[in-house]
């Protein structure tokens, strides 16, 4: 079975510009991957490239083993762009209704609310997109992404002009989507939210895939930290593995514990370690 | 082609919303009573007029102001066709308003036959019926008619959509603006060589004719133009015909048979020139 988004050998140049150097990535059915990197170092291109808007000068997107600019493949994706915008004189159900007359969705109405729903935007049916704030508009991109229900799903910075309860929304909606099996490339600047919702994670720098792995196995143990009476004490070469005896020892010794935490370093730490690792 | 349909029916569905349609139609209205206007003072004082030996005052003056309006229908057809789509590619790609739509099974190709086939529809119609408003505005107050109805507005209207096709392939390398200033330009350097032509009949100058005529066919609206404006006085006989041939904004001329085949080639050239430039851009 193919994955639902493959890119192989990736090079993309712009004017003399090297925005992709060979980025080979892959995205499996179901998985949510969130794609990482500085300003300018080829996130976007590659989002574009996948899904047909931008033509690669090397190498190779597919989209379920199909090349992305095939009827098929754009049946299989859903897009919400960077920088979109919406034609303001249409509703919030026009709108949809023309994303499928053109995706060749056969959801009709209850698609289009179910939809809506889905993203907060049930009591905005019938308002006009130019009255919506930035923040309903793009709640509504994502509605419109999900015209179709695509198997593959390129989201570039959904959360950009989100509240902290809309960005949850989206949230709840990758999850969601998650269990529906739909897969995902989630770009972002918001490290946070990429550690809580991604299976794995890939950092770009400069055009080339500089790390690439499970938020988990990206961050490294940073010891142990045990509050006692006397204060907290930092186990700097300690594990998980290592709590339990650290605990009893202390104990033994006449300690009182209040709060054991195992460190590692977050997310974001080992990005900005990987992205100045690559710096020239 | 349903989805071509949908994107044509998209770009009407923008040019109504937006309010395009109600401006253009009541500033239509206001150019038709000013002409109304203007064709009721000439007429009127028609009978006040000693016209030269050999120059029949009705079909002169008639033939005269209805050419001019013409030009004027042409004119507005052009300013519609062209903000219709000047944006199609470049400005729309630059709003972000292109990208959510072509990630969709849609080509490229059938987008931007959709939009241009809703702005060729659009000024079909209008250029049919501010052509037929004025035709009838001439006749009932002036009661003059062209020799050539219905062909004469064909020809504008083909004029119009040739224009539109240059600025919707104009939209796949410029931004709205510059290619708003491009086609315009291009359209004046039309008329520019109309007017030329006219001077050098006057003047018997061929080096002048021959430059028009070649500009005239390389910008084939002018040359569209030229024809309808011969028709619409082709059985006027006389030395009233041959005056009237001289025309306003470039003389009135007969084109031949072969002008029909070179614009449909041209247009031909035009939109495979667009989707080929289309086909290669990054959006």
């Amino acid at each position: 079975m193919p994955a639902a988004l493959s890119v192989m050998g990736l090079e993309k140049q712009y004017d003399g510009v090297q925005a992709l150097q060979g980025v080979d990535l892959e995205v499996a059915t179901g998985e949510l991957v969130g794609l990482l990197g500085p300003n300018g170092a080829g996130k976007s291109t590659l989002v574009k490239i996948a899904c047909g808007l931008v033509r690669p000068t090397k190498g190779a997107a597919a989209i379920n083993g199909t090349p992305p600019t095939a009827a098929r493949a754009r049946r299989d994706l859903g897009y919400l762009a960077e920088l979109f915008r919406f034609p303001g004189w249409y509703s919030a159900d026009e709108l949809l209704a023309l994303h499928q007359r053109l995706a060749h969705s056969a959801g009709g109405p209850s698609e289009r609310a179910e939809l809506l729903d889905l993203v907060g935007l049930e009591d905005a049916t019938d308002r006009k997109i130019d009255t919506m704030s930035k923040g309903m508009q793009q709640r509504l991109g994502l509605a419109q992404a999900l015209i179709g229900a695509p198997s593959l799903l390129l989201l570039d910075e959904p959360t950009s002009a989100l509240d902290p309860a809309g960005r949850r929304t989206v949230r709840n909606l990758l999850e969601e989507l998650r269990k529906r099996g739909v897969a995902v490339l989630l770009n972002s600047h918001l490290l946070s939210e990429v550690e809580l919702v991604c299976d794995r994670v890939a950092i770009i720098s400069r055009g080339r895939l500089v790390a690439e792995g499970a938020p988990h196995d990206l961050t490294q143990s940073r010891g142990v930290e045990i509050e006692t009476e006397t204060g907290r004490e930092v186990h700097p070469h300690a594990t998980r593995e290592d709590v339990p005896r650290l605990v009893t020892d202390l104990v033994n010794s006449g300690h009182s514990i209040y709060e054991v935490r195992v460190l590692r370093t977050t997310l974001e730490e080992s990005y900005l370690e990987a992205v100045e690792g690559d710096q020239p | 082609m349903s989805v071509a349909l949908t994107i044509a029916g998209y770009a009407l569905q923008e040019a109504v919303r937006r309010r395009v349609f109600a401006v253009v139609l009541g500033l239509t209205a206001l150019f038709i009573a000013l002409y109304a206007l203007g064709v009721w003072q000439v007429f009127r004082r028609l009978a006040d007029i000693q016209p030269p030996v050999g120059i029949e005052p009705r079909p002169f003056a008639g033939a005269t102001i209805f050419g001019l309006s013409m030009f004027a229908t042409m004119f507005l057809g052009v300013v519609l066709g062209v903000f219709l789509t000047l944006g199609v590619v470049q400005g729309d790609a630059e709003r972000g308003l292109l990208q959510p739509l072509l990630v969709r099974p849609v080509t490229r190709m059938e987008l931007l036959l959709g939009r241009l086939a809703a702005a060729a529809a659009v000024c079909i119609v209008y250029v049919a019926c501010v052509y037929t408003a004025l035709m009838l505005v001439t006749g009932l107050i002036g009661d003059w008619w062209p020799d050539r109805i219905a062909l004469p507005a064909v020809e504008l209207a083909v004029g119009v959509i040739w224009v539109a096709a240059v600025s919707l392939l104009g939209s796949v390398y410029l931004s709205g603006t510059a290619n708003g200033i491009a086609v315009f330009i291009v359209f004046g350097a039309g008329l520019v060589a109309g007017l030329l032509g006219s001077i050098g009949e006057a003047l018997g100058s061929g080096t002048l004719k021959t430059a028009s005529r070649v500009v005239s066919w390389v910008l084939p609206f002018e040359a569209l133009y030229q024809d309808a404006l011969h028709l619409i006085t082709d059985q006027t006989a006389g030395f009233t015909g041959v005056i009237l041939r001289l025309g306003p904004f470039g003389g009135a001329h007969d084109a031949g048979p072969l002008l029909g085949v070179w614009v449909a080639g041209y247009l031909v050239v035009v939109v495979v020139l667009a989707l080929a430039g289309f086909a290669r851009r990054d959006l």
